[in-house]
């Protein structure tokens, strides 16, 4: 057991470096503090809060049309599942039926939104282990993906798109079109990702027996997302507790058990394949009918406590909303993936060299926004 | 015959200034070969197809300001872009770049040139400490055991050849490729002498992905973390002049240098190459070598220390051991053409 381990670092003679908050593989301003012994890791201590902007505390001015659309600013990358989340958790609390194209619309945007999130994290896990062609491989299928969110939500980065309810505008009328048009290019490019860094000897070398996280460790320090199924714990939250017709569609939660960073690179390359699969079913059968349920102009929750959770392209996001019955919550509290997968690093890195530690912090896959919140 | 000290000062000017031109270019180069991997356009603004951009940046870091850290050792920190720079220059000296066209005919040239770039770890080893930046020193220690490492690998190689021309000068070693060059000769050691050399060079010269020395994403920039301005491009520059030398070593050594491609005995064919001068051969071929360590570069992650010494100790090393062994044999036995 990891946990409840104490390190003996004496302070004095110790060679520490600060990587962070300005650092170009931290990704954002996350300081980690490393205590080394040549090039061995002996400890790292993660230092959080240069991002933080109290988005729980202000939630707690906003309505519940509103309070969602700071979530955007969260894990930017998983912005629609954000919304999404905030969307449920008032629908479950007024138990609001969201039509089925709604919710069609909503699963075709959320997928899309992770596969463009997981080839980001393909980007810059090459360009993290100094490989810069890669990133620009694949910044060409997410700029389609883009372009797409673009059309629909009027946004790149930062968007909005669930409402409580449903979908803020219906889609465009080309958006079948487009979305078929940008999968075959996925598709067609998907084996250029193998030839350029998956299947690249240094990058298999580099990656394997890198940062083993054991599946007892996961379950202890709260790993969720394709970190947490890399080292075999079943936690998609898509499948367990189904929200907005996932369990009428046929995928696979993709589950691999060797807990290594190349275990965590494969469950995301496998992974971007199974929402393809989810989209390909969707996309044909888009239900007619409203995209939006009737609500109220101001929405009041009942008084009580609710929670809900969704899969995010990093993991499970909870949604937790203590209301006492006004438009706006008492208490707002998010669950955020990124927070407890960043609290694996320090017990995966010990023994490693500097160079793993980019490695492991690129196949974690860190957000920093949303760890601070 | 002896040159005089006037003669001498201008040879060496327009030497130079061959060699700085020859860096823009490669810098050019660079960008463009990154930017046809990466499906980009690369510079294409400034000048005829962004000709001119690798000057504007030249003029940008004339322009900044030569920072030199408080806790720096200053002595050092501003000696050390000269010690590298001195070395990377130092080392052109006796290539040979067209029939007769040699700045200085030393009959030991291998050695000078292996012997004279092993010293750029001295400048980067002072550069790092100097810095006083823990990110410099791990790049600056870590350069010490890569191009220590990296060397024997580089000196079995170019002994193979040696061995078999029975001569250190470069001249005497492009002559011997008349009737063909090495590669072609002699057989699958010295392919094997020739793929170890060029893997060994892009680590001694730190580009990637043997770039530990810098690597950007783990030790922001490593030993150059510090440096700003003229010294950084005195960095730049000496990586590029580098770059060119071990090329044309390269190309000299196992490509024929500036030697046409002849096959022995064909005489009417080896007229018809002759054609074509002996220094478009010598670029040629260089560039081509260029071209495939810039490719390195642009396709591959970076390695982890301990894989990249284990590659040099553990695999290139004996290889090259046991190489050195056949092709000594081959020479004693006359088994090449």
């Amino acid at each position: 057991m990891i946990l409840g381990e104490e390190d003996h670092i004496n302070e004095e003679g110790e060679f520490v470096i600060n990587m962070g908050p300005q650092h170009p593989s931290t990704h954002g301003v996350l300081r980690l503090k490393v205590w080394l012994d040549g090039e061995t890791i002996k400890k790292v201590e993660p230092h959080l809060g240069y991002i933080h902007r109290s988005i729980e505390k202000m939630s707690e001015s906003l309505s519940y049309r509103q309070y969602g659309y700071l979530t955007s600013r969260m894990d930017y990358l998983s912005a629609h599942m954000n919304n999404l989340a905030c969307a449920l958790v008032v629908e479950k609390a007024l138990q609001i039926q969201v039509p089925e194209r709604a919710q069609a619309i909503r699963v075709i945007i959320c997928e899309l939104a992770r596969i463009s999130s997981h080839i980001l994290w393909f980007a810059s896990a090459g360009l993290d282990l100094g490989g810069v062609t890669p990133f620009f491989y694949a910044f060409r299928d997410r700029e389609a993906i883009n372009n797409i969110m673009e059309e629909t939500c009027g946004a790149r980065l930062t968007m909005n798109y669930m409402v409580p309810g449903g979908v803020i505008a219906d889609v465009p009328s080309n958006f079948q079109a487009r979305v078929k048009e940008v999968l075959k290019q996925f598709k067609d490019n998907y084996h250029e990702y193998d030839e350029i860094l998956m299947g690249n000897v240094i990058f298999q070398n580099r990656m394997m027996d890198v940062g083993v996280l054991t599946k007892e460790d996961a379950i202890a320090l709260g790993c969720t997302g394709p970190v947490a199924r890399a080292s075999g714990v079943s936690c998609d939250i898509r499948k367990l507790y189904p929200y907005d017709g996932y369990e009428k569609l046929q995928f696979d939660e993709v589950i691999l058990t060797g807990g290594d960073s190349w275990a965590r690179c494969q469950v995301r390359m496998a992974e971007m394949l199974q929402s393809v699969h989810i989209i390909e079913q969707l996309i044909d059968n888009i239900p007619e009918g409203d995209i939006v349920a009737k609500t109220k102009n101001v929405i009041k929750l009942p008084k009580g406590e609710f929670y809900q959770r969704v899969e995010t392209a990093r993991g499970e996001l909870g949604v937790y909303i203590v209301s006492d019955g006004a438009s706006t919550p008492y208490r707002c509290k998010y669950r955020s993936p990124n927070f407890a997968n960043l609290s694996a690093i320090p017990h995966i890195s010990k023994g490693h060299k500097i160079g793993d530690l980019i490695a492991i912090m690129a196949t974690i896959d860190l957000i920093i926004p949303d760890i601070d919140r | 015959m002896l040159l005089t000290v006037t003669e001498m000062v201008i040879v060496g000017l327009c030497l130079l200034v061959f060699l700085i031109l020859l860096a823009f270019f490669l810098g050019y180069m660079e960008r463009k070969v990154a930017a046809f991997m990466e499906l980009r356009l690369g510079p294409n603004r400034v000048g005829p197809k962004g000709t001119l951009q690798i000057i504007a940046d030249t003029v940008k870091l004339l322009f900044k300001e030569g920072f030199t850290p408080d806790a720096a050792d200053k002595f050092l920190f501003n000696l050390a872009p000269g010690i590298i720079i001195t070395t990377a220059l130092l080392a052109v000296a006796p290539i040979a770049y067209a029939r007769g066209f040699q700045i200085w005919d030393i009959n030991i040239g291998v050695l000078y040139i292996s012997s004279v770039s092993s010293m750029a770890v001295i400048g980067i080893l002072m550069a790092g400490w100097s810095s006083s930046n823990k990110y410099s020193l791990i790049g600056a220690m870590r350069c010490g055991a890569q191009i220590v490492s990296y060397e024997l690998s580089i000196g079995l190689s170019l002994i193979s050849i040696v061995v078999l021309t029975g001569s250190l000068s470069l001249n005497d070693i492009v002559e011997s490729q008349a009737n063909g060059w090495w590669i072609f000769k002699g057989h699958i050691p010295v392919m094997i002498a020739f793929v170890i050399f060029v893997v060994a060079s892009t680590a001694e010269i730190n580009r990637a992905p043997f770039d530990l020395v810098e690597a950007d994403q783990e030790l922001t920039g490593g030993f150059n973390t510090e440096y700003a301005g003229m010294k950084f491009a005195m960095f730049l520059m000496a990586e590029y002049i580098n770059l060119f030398v071990v090329s044309a070593v390269a190309a000299t050594i196992f490509l024929g240098g500036w030697m046409p491609f002849h096959i022995g005995g064909m005489t009417g064919f080896n007229h018809i190459m002759d054609y074509i001068p002996s220094s478009i051969w010598f670029f040629g071929k260089t560039l081509f070598i260029i071209f495939i360590i810039m490719q390195f570069r642009w396709t591959f992650p970076r390695l982890r220390i301990d894989q990249l010494l284990n590659l040099e100790w553990k695999y290139l090393l004996p290889i090259s051991m046991v190489n050195v062994l056949l092709v000594t044999l081959m020479a004693i036995m006359g088994w090449h053409f």
